[in-house]
């Protein structure tokens, strides 16, 4: 294998957990940050730290500086035509709360409808049934195949003329499904749909190209692509963006305030109201940077590797089922176990050192689809091994055993 | 008393132990418990009902309450899915609670979330109250688990208070 996961980057991957070796398997909730980010963090903040975009000092202009070229990483990263396009958030979440608020509110109205598809993270449904509580707007759900794959013709099928955004995550935080973006916008785009994707695992595991995609938005979160906590970016087409009220009010985001009247600022900063996680932007950029060290391709390829792994090694057990077997998917492995609670299966698991995400993912939507209240899911991230594989796989027989 | 020791060793995480704490978190008796849940299903007559939800996990219950004239707890029920702990814990609670007294009834309540929490000073329960709960002592260890142990109890409270929102399982 030509990746080696670079272990001594993360030392907390070198810390034992109830006295067992650590296998962290929960990347998709969150993932373990490398020192090059924390130093980044550390060294922005004890020598060139201030606030952005105010005062005339040196390190109000350094860190301004600094912030900037943060936004120009992630344009770059995102491969965004401008940077202007690109609003720093604090999380996906937030991101997709601005879509739903400065943009297409003001666009909707009772009985237009809103597609989104059945594997969504509750952060791309519940900023959407705000429009359906707020404007009586129309949920309408593209259904998936048994596989855990979106079919672009039942996203074609659900969008009418009063289709105003269609909602789609690039991947499926459960299902681990890498959804066929570039032919969905396209289909939307046919329609004159636009199109919100949330990127927070896509951006982590799969090259983005919001310019290729033709996306309308895209969001993604920093924490977890080896970043900080308390940060993340949406991109919107600079068209969109000219012609969206702001979403927060506050310092920074104004031209003008007086007595009688308020003008905005421009994008990005009109979105940005407040000051910014700064420290966190710097951050972020340096995870980019951290990343862009490495052939992201072979990043994916090592993971794929262990979630195939993992995905022969658990057939054995007859009392697992698989939820999520799309042809094209990432390194996520979410499943079943016959009679043992996958929060129990978790605990058991933790016991073993092995750290994996139990219950509904906030995708309960996609857990009633599948007919399960809940599912052990083992995520992986650059730093994994088979060891990790091999520790998720003799807890999961120790479980069996205590448990029944 | 020998089960005190088993409480009071809560929260010890050296690697020798950690299997120790997990077979006493899934003790025999909690294991059937879940598997054969006592007082599992609808109940007729019900004067007192109310939904428990742990948003945690997303596992829901029902407990159902049939109170008699004199305020005890004639019959007592409960429905829903859920992990080992939280089902085990909902059929130790009915099987307890039938036949007591609505202030019996809380006072094994107080002492039941002081046992599951790791806190200290549990009194005024009989020694036989006070074994039964005490199966239930090992989730002290497992603090994310807590919530999975409550919510039966504070679901039964919602009944009693017949405050009709549904219990969290806080």
């Amino acid at each position: 294998m030509s990746f080696v996961p670079p272990l001594s980057d993360f030392s907390i991957l070198s810390k034992p957990v109830n006295g067992r070796r650590l296998a962290y398997l929960d990347s998709a909730a969150s993932a373990q940050k490398p020192k090059f980010v924390l130093d980044a963090m550390t060294e922005f903040a004890t020598s060139e730290f201030a606030n952005v975009h105010r005062g005339v000092h040196r390190l109000a202009a350094a860190a301004t500086q600094r912030y900037e070229e943060a936004r120009v990483a992630v344009q770059q990263f995102l491969n965004a035509k401008h940077s202007d396009e690109i609003i720093f958030t604090k999380g996906g979440t937030e991101a997709l709360n601005l879509v739903s608020y400065a943009f297409l509110s003001p666009r909707i109205s009772a009985g237009d409808e809103i597609v989104l598809t059945k594997m969504e993270h509750h952060s791309n449904i519940v900023p959407w049934h705000f429009m359906r509580e707020r404007k009586r707007a129309v949920l309408k759900w593209v259904e998936l195949r048994e596989d855990g794959s979106i079919n672009p013709s039942a996203v074609a099928a659900q969008i009418t003329p009063k289709t105003k955004l269609l909602a789609i995550t690039h991947m499926s935080n459960v299902l681990g499904t890498v959804n066929p973006l570039k032919e969905i916008i396209q289909i939307a785009h046919a329609k004159g749909v636009p199109v919100v994707v949330d990127g927070c695992q896509g951006a982590v595991h799969e090259k983005v190209d919001v310019q290729d995609l033709d996306a309308d938005f895209y969001a993604f979160t920093g924490h977890k692509l080896y970043g900080p906590t308390g940060i993340g970016a949406l991109y919107g087409k600079r068209a969109h963006l000219k012609t969206m009220r702001p979403f927060n009010g506050g310092g920074e985001m104004i031209a003008e305030v007086t007595e009688d009247k308020v003008t905005y600022a421009e994008p990005p900063h009109r979105f940005e109201a407040g000051t910014p996680p700064i420290i966190e932007a710097v951050g972020l950029a340096a995870a980019i940077k951290y990343l862009k060290g490495f052939d992201r391709a072979a990043i994916k390829a090592h993971e794929l590797e262990l979630y195939q792994y993992a995905r022969k090694e658990i057939g054995r057990f007859k009392w697992v089922r698989v939820i999520g077997e799309a042809e094209d998917k990432g390194a996520i492995l979410s499943f079943e176990t016959t009679g043992m609670h996958a929060h129990d299966v978790a605990t058991i698991l933790d016991g073993e050192g092995v750290a994996v995400r139990a219950g509904h993912h906030c995708a309960q939507v996609l857990m009633e689809r599948f007919g399960v209240a809940s599912t052990t899911r083992a995520s992986f991230g650059l730093y994994n091994t088979r060891e990790d594989v091999d520790a998720l796989i003799a807890g999961l027989e120790k479980a069996r055993s205590i448990l029944l | 008393m020998p089960l005190l020791r088993v409480w009071k060793r809560r929260g010890v995480f050296f690697s020798d132990m950690i299997d120790e704490s997990l077979r006493e978190l899934y003790q025999e008796v909690i294991l059937d418990h879940s598997k054969h849940p006592r007082h599992f299903g609808p109940l007729d007559h019900a004067t007192h009902n109310a939904d428990g939800l742990n948003p945690l996990c997303g596992d829901r219950i029902t407990v159902h309450l049939n109170l008699d004239a004199e305020g005890r707890i004639a019959d007592i029920a409960f429905e829903g899915k859920g992990c080992a702990i939280s089902q085990a814990s909902a059929s130790l609670m009915t099987d307890m609670l039938k036949g007591r007294s609505t202030a019996e009834a809380e006072k094994l309540m107080n002492g039941f979330l002081h046992l599951v929490k790791g806190e200290e000073g549990v009194t005024g329960l009989a020694d036989d109250d006070l074994e039964i709960l005490l199966v239930m002592a090992g989730v002290s260890a497992f603090p994310m688990r807590v919530k999975c142990a409550t919510l039966a109890w504070h679901t039964m409270k919602s009944a009693l208070e017949g405050s009709g929102a549904p219990a969290k399982s806080e």
